[in-house]
């Protein structure tokens, strides 16, 4: 029997328990266990994602309102634990040719998905913070992960660095917003920004607590870390970065705005209206002239927050829905696009990361850039693939909130970014081909590609009834 | 009608040929991809055939919730069903035109082709805003990668044009979707042609819908990817681009901004007359100095469009059935005279048309169709040209007599620079050795084009069976308009003794 206070934090007990065992395992069997420890971390991922389930994880604020697992947080967590699963088995086959011990890589991402876990259920600046140390402290390992590699040491060293800096504004925000309510968790500050018009102190507060966020988010103005790190780290570790945690810090900021922040809307919209704004067009603009793919990737994730971000300054349930469902598709859409990424490996299996050797691609693997060109033409918002969708769900709520000329800007933003994803299918259509890539012999990733294709394909409209009612019933929860 | 969902059947049947052409060999692929498109057009056929022009409105209806409130609603009316034909018509006559001309990647050629089909058709099936808006949209994808794969020297920089343009046109039509569904609570077509949307807000609801609409027609000024794409596709490419691609702007005139926004559309005449009458004057004296043939047919397609929103915006019968015949028309000529083009580029890789001369004494099979086509394309009693434009001129006539006058001098410079062009190619000495060797026409182009002049006369001689379909939805459309037409400036009057044609109502 599961004791009636952990029911509401079982997915968070599994993995954390589980991580640890799980890291005992690895210290044991050494470099032998690597590929057991991470197919059991897969399990214990999928096995959290089980024990979302029934009652418990439905209910209220427990731990004094310290958490609250309810479905919006469960929803997060049903995208957040599969994707963290991908990220385990992108990696294989890809740390073995190393001298890196591979098994601490899937616990890291364990103890991430627990802090993630975390970050999406918090209602208390307390666990928010927590969580997102939590989290952010396994991706600062993981980063580096490489260690022989200098730019993945550059890369978890930046990111390390800059994200103390962010983590010191969100404590700073944190600590103004308490100095000046009292109160840690979300309800409380509500209240606080209810009573009359919030002192400047609290705006500060806000405006910090914000940044710190965006930075976890990689939204304009606080996204420099993000093509750098997205660049150097190992693609495995970026394929997580721009996954699951994304996922998480905007799911944690549009709890945070909605629960505490709520009555201060006025003053925190205008905040993510120009964070979106900024961030579609920046992620648009400056990813022209990138030859690199990474990087590529890294611009366009940056600009999808900024998409996402427009359901949040949207507002309201039908906002926060828009946020969940666009965030949902974005995550099978980037996770398709970096498992291919995966696959790019010259002849003798190293891998390449430029632009250019995609060329011709569509003649030499066919499949293989069928897949990407999926992805790509899905992540510009082109129909009829179904990454249109989201893109649509956004604007609808904006319009319906009166933000016509947000969604206006932000669809033109939109033609501007499917520029470059037409860059990289011109590539590897309408070019001549270069040497081919060598096969890799992963069928499990090869299967993820295959499934992530197929539901952003045409399909995938298909899930719109089932998916938007799921995403409509966890925003509820938040209101 | 029987319970087949015929108009699923038409995406779904070049949706399965096309997939399965990816499987086969080049050859193979061929075959498949020409019969999937045959079946398409029998299944048009068909539909022509048990269509009833004095039944309900929308026929064949179909539909399916999707879930969030979006349905794969389709169905059709009478403008739908020979947009749907003339589709159907032309996409065997590209494969075949693709038979040799596309060597490389033949298979993924003819997978794009046979997909472009199934989303034009799901265009003008689609009852639905937002599964209309995804297959217009979608048909961006399969011809910018036609143009780029296939094309010639300049391929990417084309597509690019193409893309973005028409994409850059389309979203703003998306915002405007967005807002009509929201404020009429309602994504079915049908539905949307008959609410009343606030005055103020159809302003902005036509011209988003008109950013969209004019690039893809297209309209003066924003013509100018037209010619590139045009130049750069391969021939099947420019076949389906003018002949069917362009059609959904005019389409889109008449399903969504005249029936969803009388007032807006009103209040826009005088700049669609404008644009219009820019476009026919401006495009064909461009069209007169141009040394290239495609680039020469690109041009006059802009100016025969412009004749569609002359004829739309006239806002009376003659005018919108007019631009209706004028669409069907010009897919059908501006169709064949592509082929006509690619008939000689095939021989002599070359469009330049200094670089021929004289090609009716080697060619006389060849010289003879293009004459034909040419005439069509000027206009000429007794082909589908004349039909459209004479009825279109009459409609603008009857709005603004102004308008009918810069119309009718783009049908005299029409005339001078098509026949100078088929003066330059077919007619004079044989000046080029290698032009003098080209064999006459093969008995596979014979097959493309001959079915087409069919066509060409026959909506010349009998235009009814094309008007008889579309006359009661023309209609339809006109009582949305009736309170917002122009009232014109022609003071027409009934002649005495035999009057044959009467001309509507008059005021």
């Amino acid at each position: 029997m599961i004791p009636r206070f952990t029911a509401p934090l079982l997915p968070e007990l599994v993995l954390s328990i589980g991580g640890t065992i799980l890291m005992l395992l690895a210290a044991f069997t050494g470099r032998r266990g690597a590929t057991l420890v991470s197919w059991l971390a897969v399990l214990l991922l999928l096995g959290a994602t089980v024990a979302l389930i029934g009652p418990p994880s439905h209910a209220g604020p427990v731990f004094d309102g310290m958490v609250s697992a309810d479905l919006f947080a469960s929803f997060g967590k049903a995208i957040m634990f599969p994707a963290a699963a991908v990220a385990i088995i992108a990696a294989h086959g890809w740390f073995e040719r190393g001298t890196e011990h591979a098994s601490e890589y899937s616990v890291l991402i364990v103890f991430a998905a627990a802090g993630m876990s975390v970050m999406v259920s918090a209602t208390s600046l307390v666990a928010l913070y927590v969580g997102l140390e939590l989290n952010s402290l396994a991706g600062y390992v993981l980063a580096a992960y490489r260690r022989s590699d200098e730019r993945s040491a550059e890369a978890g060293l930046k990111y390390f660095v800059l994200g103390a800096l962010a983590s010191g504004i969100l404590l700073y925000g944190i600590s103004l917003l308490y100095g000046f309510t009292g109160t840690m968790t979300f309800t409380g500050i509500a209240a606080a920004f209810a009573r009359g018009t919030p002192s400047l102190g609290l705006l500060f507060g806000l405006v910090f607590v914000l940044a710190g966020l965006a930075f976890k988010a990689s939204a304009v103005p606080f996204h420099m870390w993000t093509p750098d790190v997205y660049e150097g780290a190992p693609t495995p570790v970026t394929t997580f970065f721009a996954s699951a945690p994304k996922v998480a810090a905007v799911l944690l900021a549009t709890r945070l705005c909605v629960e505490g922040l709520g009555p201060a809307t006025d003053a925190w919209r205008q905040i993510v209206i120009f964070a979106a704004l900024a961030s579609i067009f920046l992620g648009a603009i400056a990813a022209y002239g990138q030859t690199n793919i990474k990087r590529l990737l890294a611009y366009s994730s940056i600009n999808n927050v900024g998409f996402a971000m427009i359901g949040l300054a949207a507002g309201g349930a039908r906002g926060a829905s828009s946020v969940l469902f666009y965030m949902a598709v974005y995550v099978v859409m980037t996770l398709g696009a970096f498992l291919c990424v995966l696959w790019m490996r010259d002849e003798e299996g190293r891998p390449v990361e430029s632009i250019v050797s995609l060329s011709g691609l569509a003649q030499t693997r066919p499949r293989f850039a069928a897949a990407f060109a999926i992805f790509m033409f899905s992540l510009a918002g082109i129909p009829p693939l179904f990454g249109f969708w989201p893109k649509l769900v956004v604007f609808n709520a904006a319009v319906a909130s009166g933000y016509v000329a947000l969604a206006v800007a932000g669809i033109l933003g939109t033609v501007i970014g499917a520029y470059y994803y037409l860059k990289i299918v011109k590539v590897m259509y309408m070019d001549e081909p270069a040497a081919p890539y060598a096969r890799v012999r992963e069928p499990v990733q090869g299967l993820l590609i295959l499934v992530a294709a197929i539901l952003v394909s045409p399909l995938g409209y298909l899930l719109i009834g089932p998916l938007g009612s799921l995403t409509d019933k966890a925003a509820g929860s938040l209101f | 009608m029987t319970g087949l969902p015929w108009l699923s059947l038409l995406i779904l049947v070049p949706l399965f040929f096309g997939g399965l052409c990816l499987f086969v060999s080049a050859n193979g692929a061929r075959w498949l991809a020409l019969i999937g498109t045959l079946i398409n057009f029998a299944i048009s056929i068909y539909l022509w055939t048990a269509y009833d022009p004095n039944g309900a409105q929308w026929q064949f209806v179909e539909k399916y919730p999707l879930g969030g409130g979006v349905n794969w609603a389709l169905g059709i009316d009478g403008i739908a069903l020979v947009l749907i034909a003339l589709t159907a018509f032309l996409m065997p006559i590209c494969i075949g035109a693709s038979w040799r001309a596309i060597e490389k990647r033949v298979p993924e050629y003819m997978a794009y082709f046979l997909l472009m089909e199934a989303l034009i058709m799901g265009s003008f099936e689609a009852q639905d805003l937002f599964l209309f808006y995804i297959f217009f949209e979608g048909g961006l994808i399969p011809m910018y990668l036609i143009i780029g794969v296939w094309g010639g020297i300049e391929r990417i920089k084309a597509s690019y044009k193409f893309f973005l343009y028409t994409l850059f046109g389309s979203v703003l039509m998306l915002i405007a979707m967005i807002y009509m569904a929201g404020t009429a609570h309602t994504t079915s077509i049908p539905a949307l042609m008959a609410f009343d949307f606030p005055k103020q807000a159809q302003t902005f609801l036509f011209l988003a819908f008109l950013a969209s609409f004019a690039v893809k027609l297209p309209m003066w000024p924003v013509h100018t990817w037209l010619p590139d794409a045009h130049v750069q596709a391969p021939t099947a490419g420019s076949v389906i681009l003018a002949g069917v691609l362009l059609k959904l702007g005019g389409y889109g005139f008449i399903r969504f901004s005249l029936p969803m926004f009388p007032e807006g559309s009103a209040q826009f005449i005088p700049l669609m007359f404008v644009l219009s009458g820019i476009a026919v004057v401006y495009t064909s004296l461009v069209a007169l100095v141009q040394r290239d043939m495609k680039k020469l047919i690109a041009y006059s397609s802009v100016a025969h469009m412009a004749f569609v929103t002359f004829g739309l915006f006239a806002m009376n019968r003659q005018g919108i059935e007019g631009a209706l015949v004028v669409m069907l028309s010009h897919g059908l000529v501006s169709g064949a005279l592509f082929l006509c083009v690619g008939v000689v580029y095939d021989r002599l890789h070359t469009r330049e048309i200094d670089r021929y001369g004289g090609l009716s004494d080697n060619m006389p099979g060849y010289a003879l169709l293009f004459m034909v086509f040419t005439m069509a394309s000027v206009g000429l009693p007794g082909t589908s040209g004349f039909v459209g434009e004479f009825l279109s001129l009459i409609g603008t006539y009857r709005a603004s007599s102004w308008g009918a006058i810069v119309a009718t001098t783009g049908i005299i410079l029409g005339a001078a620079y098509m026949l100078w062009l088929y003066w330059r190619i077919c007619f004079g000495s044989l000046r080029n050795a290698d032009a003098a060797a080209m064999p006459d026409l093969s008995a596979r182009e014979w097959w493309l084009l001959a079915p087409i002049a069919a066509a060409v006369f026959w909506m010349g001689i009998y235009p009814e069976s094309f008007i008889r379909p579309i006359r009661n939805d023309v209609g339809r459309v006109l009582t949305r308009l009736d309170r917002v037409a122009p009232a014109g400036d022609s003071h027409l009057t009934l002649g005495k003794g035999a009057m044959h044609m009467n001309m509507g109502t008059m005021h």
